[in-house]
């Protein structure tokens, strides 16, 4: 009687050494090849149940017009860094109402993210990002570092972002800043 | 018998000449400068007295010059008014108020005696802005321009080359000048109205007896006197952007003609070809002499909507047409627009504009815009790069082919990053005109910023861009478009172009 509880017991042992090893080599490499997000940094890599959320910076225009103010707000978890990059932006560019003033032109919606291995994160917005500026070097500034940092800010593996419109690259949304390169996070634009 | 009246003439004339000279000291050491009030009916002189190490000129004087009218108020304010317009002074305070806006003075005015004293820059800072005809104040030259009339900088130059020598005349703006030879001297006259220059305009060439100086004869009229080794001379002209070159190549007499006592000839000899001689058409004097501007959007670009209908496309070319008028009247610099009618201009063509026509400067001129009405106040902005860009514009030197057959080392800086190089000296022009805006326009909260902007990045020269304030905003939107804030606006940058050019080696021209 004991010896068979002793056999059932290494069979169990085996059982969970091999259960673990399955899942150390196909869970653990997925979640390196995909940076989490800081705030869900701690998350479990089984799906997230549906309502769960993480706290991220969010940037609106600032009361004097020429700078941001950065806002913690709940956003949607979203499954690795890409996923997670669309959460945070579509957040960013949802409208708002007062006191809030959003820098992002009324419209635009947001098409796709991708984020390359070297950490450049490209944001694919609709064309209202250009069409429905209202123009001005600041307001332009605030557009596009309302979104780079939104990403840089919220996801440390996120080290530049560049804007692209209807799936290309542009020169700039009304003439000011270059965006033709991702743009490094910049807090000089934050209150 | 003969040898007594002569040693007595020459001690009178010793004597004579000992006053005058102690004369002209004492008169040069007692007496501040006076100001030129140059006009077309003529030149008068203005006193200016000095306080404190500034120059001032009597508000009394200024009055009976400019048909002014000047009142002592009942709190101790001085109005000065000119057909309606009015500027109050208040003692103890460097500032006027000038038809309702305020402007800064380096001194606050002053009383002596009775009579109450301004600085000399009250003059451009506040009377140009009620006064009906153009006044262009020369500090440097002690000199005030009223009105449209034909006054170029002269810059003298001499250069001794071996035995020969030349004489290189810069005339801003352009003047022709007629060159005829008298008996000992040369005779420089001028198509102008008069001559800002210096008095006199070249005191010591130390030439080898080829030329003793040059000195004013009249308004329009310099004279070079001609020394016992001058032989001949050849007289060239060449305009140089807006500057007219004249260059005298001189050549000498033979050393054992028994120079110094040698007569100048009736008849020039013909000179010989000039020995090595460098090329004499180059750059004027001053190494600053083009300026491009910018003004943004246009086309269907129209850039920000003022709250009151107004175009951003409007408003920079007004601006920049304004500014490229002062700059050529008053600095005679040559100005580009990179557009000068509502036409839409790629980014990259406004830069080659500049970059292709060598330009000492590159001004963007905008209007901001925020989702803030509360935002306002102008400000300037520099080109910012990424320190991988940086490196990446340090990319040194490469050997290539050379026309004419060989190799040279030619340094390559990617179009994109042509600014990185110049921003220390743009960052020096922002700080100029930020101190020259200061004085006269509301200035945003951060006045100088750094951002990567398009039509900076390939900039090759010192560049800025600059907004002039928010039309988003709607009491700034009804300012910045009126004449008194853009004629501020353009004093103010003329004002940090020329102390930006002073800075420069060989910038200057006076």
């Amino acid at each position: 009687m004991g010896r068979r509880v002793a056999i059932t017991g290494t069979i169990a042992v085996i059982l969970a050494f091999a259960a673990a090893v399955f899942v150390a080599k196909r869970g653990l490499p997925r979640l390196w090849r995909t940076p989490q997000p800081a705030a869900a940094a701690a998350a479990p890599a089984a799906p997230a149940p549906p309502g769960r959320k993480i706290k991220a910076r969010l940037f609106y225009v600032a009361e004097d017009g020429t700078r941001l103010t950065s806002v913690e707000r709940d956003v949607a978890y979203g499954e690795g860094a890409e996923e997670q990059a669309r959460e945070i932006v579509s957040a960013q560019i949802a409208p708002v109402v007062e006191p809030l003033v959003s820098a992002i032109p009324p419209g635009t919606t947001l098409r796709a993210v991708f984020i390359t291995k070297s950490g450049d994160a490209y944001v694919d917005v609709s064309r209202e990002a250009r069409t429905a500026h209202p123009g001005g070097t600041v307001d332009e500034l605030l557009t596009v570092y309302t979104l780079v940092n939104a990403l840089t800010v919220n996801l440390p593996a996120v080290t530049g972002v560049q804007v692209l419109v209807d799936g290309k690259e542009v020169d700039t949304l009304s003439g000011h800043v270059d965006l033709r390169r991702p743009l490094a996070k910049n807090l000089a634009w934050v209150q | 018998m003969n040898a007594r009246p002569h040693s007595c003439f020459s001690a009178v004339a010793t004597a004579a000449f000992l006053i005058a000279l102690a004369a002209a000291l004492s008169s040069q050491t007692a007496q501040p400068p006076s100001l030129s009030l140059l006009s077309k009916d003529g030149r008068r002189a203005l006193p200016i007295a000095l306080v404190a190490d500034q120059e001032f000129v009597a508000l009394d004087d200024l009055a009976t010059a400019f048909q002014l009218t000047v009142r002592e108020e009942s709190l101790g304010a001085v109005t000065v008014s000119y057909k309606g317009k009015t500027i109050v002074l208040t003692p103890d305070q460097a500032l006027a108020s000038v038809a309702g806006r305020l402007v800064s003075l380096p001194a606050p005015p002053s009383r002596s005696g009775r009579r109450w004293l301004v600085p000399v820059d009250f003059i451009s800072r506040a009377l140009s802005l009620i006064y009906d005809t153009r006044l262009d104040l020369r500090k440097p030259s002690h000199l005030l321009v009223i009105g449209d009339l034909r006054v170029p900088r002269i810059a003298v130059r001499y250069d001794p080359l071996g035995a020969a020598g030349r004489l290189t005349i810069d005339a801003t703006p352009r003047a022709i000048a007629t060159v005829t030879q008298e008996a000992e001297h040369l005779t420089i006259k001028f198509d102008a109205d008069a001559l800002d220059a210096p008095n006199p305009p070249l005191a010591a060439p130390g030439a080898p007896g080829l030329i003793l100086g040059v000195r004013l004869v009249d308004a329009t009229t310099l004279a070079v006197d001609l020394g016992p080794r001058f032989a001949g001379f050849r007289a060239t002209s060449q305009p140089v952007d807006t500057t007219m070159r004249l260059v005298l190549d001189f050549t000498a007499a033979p050393t054992d003609a028994g120079a110094a006592a040698a007569p100048v000839p009736a008849t020039p000899p013909q000179p010989p070809p000039p020995p090595e001689l460098p090329p004499s058409f180059g750059q004027p004097l001053s190494a600053f002499h083009t300026i491009a501007l910018d003004p943004g959007h246009g086309g269907d670009d129209e850039g920000v909507k003022g709250a009151d209908g107004v175009k951003e496309k409007d408003l920079t070319l007004a601006v920049a047409r304004r500014v490229k008028a002062a700059i050529e009247a008053r600095l005679g610099l040559r100005v580009l627009l990179t557009r000068d009618d509502d036409r839409n201009v790629p980014v990259d063509e406004r830069t080659s504009v500049a970059n292709n026509n060598k330009a000492d400067l590159f001004v963007s001129l905008h209007a901001n815009g925020s989702m803030r009405p509360a935002a306002s106040g102008a400000s300037i902005f520099l080109a910012a790069f990424d320190r991988d860009a940086a490196q990446a514009s340090a990319g040194g030197a490469e050997r290539l082919p050379a026309f004419g057959g060989g190799s040279r080392e030619i340094e390559l800086v990617p179009w994109d990053l042509a600014q990185t190089r110049h921003l220390d000296q743009s960052s020096a022009f922002a700080a100029l005109l930020q101190q020259a805006l200061n004085d006269r326009v509301p200035m945003a909260p951060r006045p100088i910023d750094r951002a990567p902007l398009r039509v900076l990045e390939s900039a090759n020269m010192p560049a800025v861009l600059v907004e002039v304030g928010y039309l988003t905003n709607p009491a700034q939107a009804t300012l910045i478009a009126g004449d008194a804030f853009q004629n501020l606006f353009v004093q103010a940058l003329l004002d940090a172009i020329v102390r930006f050019r002073d800075t420069l080696p060989g910038g200057g021209t006076r």
